[in-house]
């Protein structure tokens, strides 16, 4: 069963001057934790509004649990779970009165589905008398995620949840995420950062609007149509320099530790031509490998095509 | 090697609690120093502490040549400043900002006419000059206002994490605009929270419960640690970490 | 019933927990009365004054030196007549104007009571009503220095008379103008800023998304600002009452019935303001300015709206705490009952109505 569907949804603002989102289609199995990946920008916050009803898109038609969200608004409402990208609790308010407060907004209670939160929640059961405004990102995050979860929703949607979260912090929260999806909840999620896109099932590529690429990330990477080489040497900015104005590569970006380049010719002496080229320009300790592309190398690619 | 960041058991407390404890490190000219840290670790307290924002409680410091109590005003002058949050007026012109910033560092007119249309230039901005800042692309934001922040080529820059959400392309374009900057001398001294990015960095230190942890080259640091990249090296060093922002 | 009662319970939270401006809300009506009430009518000196003495006897010679010597008074002029006094007055240069009749001491030696005419400005009430004191005071003083020498029972009268404002509206008039202006801007700005602050934390977003209906979010939001205010409303009549000692002449129920009206009648601007704006800002500034200031302006309590341009009272028309200040006037100052009030409580209700009216239309039930 397909829990959202887009179909060809476009938002504009500034009474058309800005297209944030344009015909964006692509749909969300049930039970699937599905990543949309893409910068600042991109139009994912404008997607995640218009699903869970607080936009109304300009063209196309969207869907949640079968409901259109224009039309059944109210009930979407009900059944879906969403934690904007900002903070957005009442920092006044300590722990357990957010919790108890959206609980009860939901009709629910906290005892009623404890068991779901029971994992998240025991970390912030220490500070259950603090107000959510004096916890730390990575707690402030744990409770967002706990209110948006209280009411048992069966499609979750989260906005940029690690944005600014620091790298420990970001693992916890994937394998908070990873569990929920066990108790088969439908969890949509937007990053901006590309090496999360690997911890989804399906994820899809969105930039200036537009969905680039929708697939599991491996078959994103086995799509990616060159052979990708990774080169390092001592003096990576003038590495960086030499390859992008020797004429045999096709691309070249850095990529931490090393560079990552392509050919424009595919023979196998390239290689050697490569390592020439940069020992005639004093480079000293060159390493040329072949990798795996990463989500990044695939974004980068589907961005300058 | 010419010191332009040096800093002896720099300490900042808050009441009882002790943000940035007894930290000491140096920065060359020229290099591109990484300053990693998980949340709450103390980075930006002491990177305040560092641009003259923000007063220690113990320890000394020198700023490109300038003691950090006394000469506060001497350091502003001889640094740029570039954070993700304020970079530049989003209802002013893209020129109009460049005017702005250039004038409170007290570039002269000639000086701010010549270098404005240098940055554009060099930027490709030339449609753009006239548009608000506020309609422009994140990437072009950040790019333009890490340039505005070199204007008044400062000896060094402070970058507090200037990629954040940025796309990849415009986020290594970024870096290339990083590199210029330290060809023409300007030492750099960067926050960010991606971890490739660490690997561009000539030295990295790493805080931890408001104390460096960790500080060397990316290389030695992963040898260090046994570990295959600086996100490992990350996890290993913050994952220890008693506190949180 | 039960996310509603939450609800309330929350707004309530964020109202105790915001100390300071908890503080400034209860703060505010009692510095205000206390300020209009005693730091207004503080003392007086060298007060300008002109004597018109038809007698010109010892006895008034006697007076006018006390006068003269007095700390409060500066006597500007001895005048002839009546008319001159008019005139002095007119120029603005004088405070008051004491009239001694012929046969002063004759009166005063031989029927052993005669009378002193205080003529004041009361433009400015307040000080009208204390120079006036000031003046009883020292003709009084004289006349038991009288009596001490002479054992027998001297009777001077004071006559009082105010021109410009015969009523003295003064101690009558802050009262009700107080009790608009702290409702108003209980109502309006705190209501507004709250409901802004949802937007702009982005809770209003969760909100939103919830199942629970977004006219009750703000239909919540506004209790408490009603309880504020009736509270308020009980301290300002309680300081007025035993403070000021100004009774309350009418039906006590009536008056709060009347004020919930308006309570209803500010929160439904400040929910407006709250519609159309996005930031605690501009909701503080359009309260402030748009709200508040037309209110101390055209209420008439501080300004007088007989003296203004004719448009100008048009305008005051439009201005709800125009009529609910009438209406305070009318039950606590003369004792009217309903009947004497419907007109301006039908306006009120007509206001508020057609603001709930607006608002049903302009709320959004989505982000925009």
């Amino acid at each position: 069963m397909k829990n959202v569907v887009l179909n060809n949804i476009s938002k504009t603002y500034d009474n058309g001057m800005v297209q944030a989102v344009s015909d964006v289609s692509f749909h969300v199995n049930q039970g699937e934790l599905f990543g949309l990946i893409g910068p600042d920008g991109a139009g994912k916050t404008s997607i995640f509004r218009i699903l869970t009803t607080l936009l109304l898109p300009d063209g196309g038609s969207a869907s949640v649990n079968g409901l259109d969200v224009v039309e059944n608004y109210k009930t979407i409402r009900k059944n879906v779970g969403y934690m904007p990208g900002k903070f957005s609790l009442y920092q006044d308010l300590t722990v357990q009165e957010n919790l108890n407060f959206f609980a009860t907004i939901f009709n629910t209670s906290v005892k009623e589905n404890y068991d779901l939160i029971k994992d998240i929640y025991v970390q912030l059961e220490p500070f259950k008398d603090r107000r959510a405004g004096k916890l730390s990102g990575g707690m402030k995050q744990k409770l967002a995620l706990c209110c948006a979860l209280i009411h048992r929703p069966t499609v979750l949607f989260l906005d940029e949840p690690t944005t600014g979260v620091d790298v420990v912090s970001r693992k916890e929260f994937w394998d908070m995420l990873k569990r929920l999806k066990q108790q088969g909840i439908t969890i949509l999620v937007s990053t901006p950062y590309m090496d999360e896109a690997t911890l989804c099932e399906r994820i899809a590529l969105i930039q200036t609007g537009s969905i680039m690429s929708i697939d599991t990330p491996e078959n994103i990477i086995t799509q990616f149509p060159e052979n990708l080489f990774a080169v390092r040497s001592d003096n990576m900015g003038n590495l960086l320099h030499d390859l992008k104005k020797a004429k045999i590569i096709k691309s070249c970006n850095a990529f931490g530790a090393y560079h990552h380049v392509t050919f424009r010719d595919v023979s196998p002496e390239v290689k050697e031509k490569l390592i020439r080229v940069l020992e005639e320009k004093k480079h000293t300790n060159i390493e040329l490998k072949p990798v795996t592309p990463t989500i990044e190398d695939c974004f980068i690619y589907l961005m300058e095509k | 090697m010419d010191t332009v960041i040096h800093t002896n058991k720099l300490t900042k407390r808050f009441g009882d609690f002790i943000a940035a404890n007894e930290i000491t490190f140096d920065v060359y000219r020229g290099e591109i120093f990484g300053f990693l840290g998980a949340n709450g670790a103390g980075k930006t307290t002491a990177m305040r502490m560092l641009c003259g924002l923000s007063t220690p409680s113990s320890g000394t410091a020198t700023i490109a040549g300038f003691d950090i109590y006394k000469q506060a005003e001497e350091i502003k002058k001889n640094i740029g400043y570039m954070s993700q949050k304020f970079s530049l007026y989003e209802d002013l012109t893209v020129l109009e900002n460049i005017r702005f910033f250039g004038g409170i560092y007290g570039l002269s007119d000639r000086q701010l006419k010549e270098k404005s249309e240098q940055l554009i230039e060099t930027l490709g901005m030339k449609s753009e000059v006239k548009k608000m800042v506020g309609s422009l692309p994140l990437g072009w934001k950040q790019k333009l206002s890490f340039s505005v922040a070199i204007l008044h080529e400062p000896k060094i820059v402070f970058l507090d994490e200037p990629t954040g959400g940025v796309d990849p392309v415009t986020r290594r374009q970024f870096w290339d605009l990083i590199y210029e900057a330290v060809d023409s001398g300007i030492t750099v001294f960067v926050t960010t929270h991606y971890m490739d990015e660490a690997e561009y960095c000539n030295r990295i230190s790493m805080m931890v419960d408001g104390e460096i942890k960790a500080l060397d080259t990316p290389a030695k640091l992963k040898q260090q640690y046994s570990v295959t990249s600086m996100d490992e090296v990350f996890y290993e060093l913050a994952r220890g970490a008693k506190r949180s922002e | 019933m039960n996310n509603i009662s939450i609800f309330i319970q929350k707004e309530f939270l964020h109202v105790f927990r915001d100390r300071k401006t908890l503080l400034m809300l209860f703060g505010l009506p009692i510095v205000q009365i206390i300020l209009f009430g005693f730091a207004l009518t503080n003392e007086i000196k060298n007060a300008k004054i002109v004597v018109c003495d038809y007698a010109k006897d010892a006895a008034s010679q006697q007076i006018i030196e006390k006068l003269k010597a007095s700390q409060q008074f500066e006597i500007q002029n001895i005048l002839l007549n009546h008319k001159q006094i008019e005139a002095t007055f007119k120029e603005g240069k004088i405070k008051m104007a004491v009239v001694f009749p012929a046969n002063f001491n004759n009166d005063l030696l031989h029927q052993n009571k005669t009378q002193v005419q205080l003529i004041t400005d009361a433009s400015d009430p307040n000080t009208a009503t204390t120079i006036s004191g000031y003046a009883s005071q020292i003709i009084m003083d004289y006349r038991n220095e009288l009596m001490q020498l002479q054992d027998l029972p001297y009777q001077i009268d004071t006559e009082m008379r105010m021109i410009y404002n015969p009523e003295l509206k003064a101690a009558v008039n802050f009262v009700p103008g107080v009790m608009s202006l702290i409702l108003l801007l209980v109502c309006v700005l705190m209501t507004s800023v709250a409901i802004v602050k949802e937007k702009e934390m982005g809770t209003m977003e969760i909100l939103l998304v919830s199942p629970f209906n977004p006219f009750l979010v703000i239909v919540s939001k506004a209790v408490p600002y009603l309880a504020l205010s009736l509270i308020n409303l009980t301290i300002i009549l309680l300081l007025s009452v035993f403070v000021l000692g100004m009774p309350i002449n009418g039906s006590v129920l009536l008056l709060y019935a009347v004020s919930t009206l308006f309570i209803m009648t500010a929160l439904s601007l400040g929910l407006l303001i709250s519609n159309s704006t996005a930031s605690q800002q501009a909701a503080m500034l359009i309260s402030l300015m748009g709200m508040l200031v037309p209110s101390i302006l055209f209420t008439g309590f501080m300004f007088p709206l007989e003296n203004m341009p004719y448009p100008l009272q048009l305008v005051s028309h439009i201005i709800p705490a125009k009529w609910y200040y009438i209406i305070v006037k009318s039950i606590m100052v003369k004792g009217l009952g309903f009947s004497a009030i419907w007109k301006e409580t039908l306006v009120l209700f007509g206001m508020t109505l057609l603001l709930l009216v607006v608002n049903i239309k302009k709320f959004k039930i989505r982000l925009t």
